[in-house]
């Protein structure tokens, strides 16, 4: 993860159950472990993620995400979380709706396909867009799906899913300065604060 | 035997046979005045007596669990992971291992004498649960003086143990690590262990249970049980990879008096073999029983969920891929209890060709996700003491 999205603390309450899926080396759930005293579980599949997880202390569970989460009960997580992994599900709108289906709330970061530098990318080379965000080929890539702020702003809108607050991050500048204004444009990831 | 592969070995050990000098009130009622047991220890225990592990081991295991006899060119069973540098690392750790009662290496068991009588136990010797290992285990933690073991670890009817130890006595260890195991046996499981049983029993040599006594062993019997266990051990994949349809003997061109015998028939009839003279019938009897009877939840609204609740300890809950005796769907339905209890859990499916005996393999993987568990937990113990 390169962006800093340690304010997603602030979001989350104290003491309550936290799931993050595709939770890497475990390091958003200790930090939140310290800043918020939750109890969180991780899921991955990675087996060097899972060694760091298990080096840290932080609880990781081996599981695929694009298989079934049906193993987690209605509601039985206070905020489930998911950074940076949806667009590389095989089947992003469903993993949404069971993220909200666990948790009563979820946070969602996901890389802004619409963000100016990969349109200049495809627009100028006319290659798909390899930039720090998205950083393979488009043959190797494990992000399958590609997406806009906007694009996601009308996924929550077809699925009556309320957005309780956004943030946009971004390196630049330019990208800093513009990205509460044009999102789409500015913002190289987005983080969604959701509920149902 | 070189010498290279007794590097990080915890080198030649002996045993030592502790008296436990209390009555052991046993599930089924009856009460064993006082009992023994074989034990191998490994490691140094620390000033506080904190960096205790407590090794259980399963059906046709013993106290020898690492390093070397005098003498002997086999290691202990699970010398892959116990040693110097090893996940359970022997400079850090105390490592206890001992033989369970019921079982046939020296602890009180079918083979000795019940005092009461002045015979040989034989099929006399109570009925065990799981938790009658657990509350012999726990009389001897007392003996050692230990509070509260740092972990407790087990793979199989071990890795069962290790979770009723957190079910029963709560305060008593920090972590539990749970290996190839499950809550409860399939009816699968439960029919394999009963024609075991059975080929055991049909033996002429069996005397209904009271063979020492009648100076016979029933070998076949007990071989046939194993060979049965075994191919439950092992998966499908793994034989036809060792064995295919290799043949030992004979030919398969016609008119050739020489009998067929495929490599497989002789490996599985060597391991019967070599297993019925090692282990005693009665003790396979008890042990697979005690197996069938198992069930985590059954006092607990059959609700594991509501078992674990009562666990304060941390778990590390490990299957293999090819496991199909305690499959990795088991090791998944104590994780999801653990998590619905709000337990601290980690859980990794270790990708292997191996079965269920994987547990005792060495593996890259399993090696690296069990030793940065314990490391983590001798970090804690060594940063806390200082």
């Amino acid at each position: 993860m390169t962006q800093n999205i340690s304010f997603i603390s602030s979001w989350i309450k104290t003491n309550s159950r936290v799931l993050d899926l595709g939770c890497g080396d475990g390091s958003l759930l200790a930090e939140l472990k310290k800043q918020r005293n939750i109890s969180g579980y991780g899921l991955e599949i990675d087996p060097d993620s899972i060694n760091q997880c298990v080096a840290k202390g932080v609880n990781v569970i081996e599981q695929d995400l694009n298989k079934s989460l049906e193993n987690f009960p209605d509601n039985s997580f206070d905020t489930v979380v998911m950074t940076q992994a949806l667009q590389a599900m095989r089947y992003p709108h469903l993993v949404l709706d069971e993220m909200l289906r666990i948790g009563s709330q979820c946070i969602i970061t996901f890389p802004n396909f619409g963000h100016w530098r990969a349109r200049a990318y495809l627009t100028l080379r006319g290659r798909m867009p390899v930039t720090k965000q998205l950083a393979y080929q488009w043959y190797d890539t494990p992000n399958i799906h590609f997406f806009t702020y906007s694009d996601f702003e009308a996924l929550c809108r077809e699925r009556n899913i309320s957005v309780l607050r956004k943030q946009f991050i971004g390196e630049h500048f330019l990208d800093r300065l513009l990205k509460n204004l044009w999102p789409n444009l500015f913002a190289e990831t987005a983080v969604y604060h959701l509920s149902k | 035997m070189s010498l290279d592969s007794r590097e990080n070995s915890v080198g030649t050990v002996s045993a030592e046979k502790i008296l436990i000098d209390k009555p052991l009130t046993l599930a089924c009622g009856a009460v064993l005045p006082s009992h023994e047991l074989m034990v191998e220890t490994y490691g140094t225990l620390n000033a506080n007596k904190s960096n205790a592990i407590l090794i259980c081991h399963a059906l046709s295991g013993s106290h020898h669990a690492a390093g070397y006899y005098e003498g002997e060119e086999k290691p202990g069973w699970w010398d892959n992971y116990i040693g110097p540098g090893k996940p359970m690392d022997t400079e850090r750790f105390f490592i206890v291992s001992l033989n369970n009662i019921g079982s046939c290496f020296g602890s009180t068991g079918p083979t000795t004498i019940n005092p009461e009588t002045g015979k040989i136990w034989g099929a006399d010797f109570p009925a065990l649960r799981a938790r009658d290992w657990v509350e012999s285990q726990r009389l001897l933690m007392e003996h050692l003086g230990i509070e509260c073991w740092a972990a407790v670890i087990g793979g199989s009817l071990g890795g069962m143990q290790a979770m009723r130890w957190a079910l029963e006595h709560p305060d008593k260890l920090a972590n539990s690590i749970v290996i190839a195991s499950s809550m409860k046996l399939s009816a699968q499981n439960i029919a394999f262990n009963e024609i075991a049983r059975r080929a055991i029993k049909s033996d002429p040599d069996f005397h209904a249970g009271h063979y020492l006594e009648n100076h016979s062993l029933p070998k076949h019997g007990l071989a046939l049980a194993r060979m049965i266990g075994h191919v439950t051990y092992l998966s499908d994949e793994l034989m036809g990879q060792k064995f295919g349809r290799e043949l030992r003997s004979g030919t398969f061109s016609q008119g050739e008096a020489a009998p067929i015998e495929f490599q497989i028939e002789s490996y599985l009839n060597y391991q019967g073999d070599k297993f019925s003279s090692g282990f005693d019938a009665n003790s396979y009897i008890l042990i697979t029983k005690m197996l069938d009877y198992f069930d985590l939840s059954r006092e607990y609204q059959n609700n594991p969920v509501d078992a674990f609740s009562y666990a304060k300890c941390n778990f590390l809950v490990v299957s293999f891929s090819s496991d199909w005796r305690f499959s990795p769907q088991r090791s998944r339905e104590i994780t999801d209890a653990l998590i619905g209890a709000g337990k601290n859990v980690s859980y990794a499916e270790i990708e292997s060709d191996l079965g269920h005996d994987a547990f005792l393999l060495p593996n890259p993987r399993y090696e690296s996700v069990l030793g940065n568990f314990l490391s983590g937990i001798a970090d804690q113990l060594e940063g806390n003491s200082q």
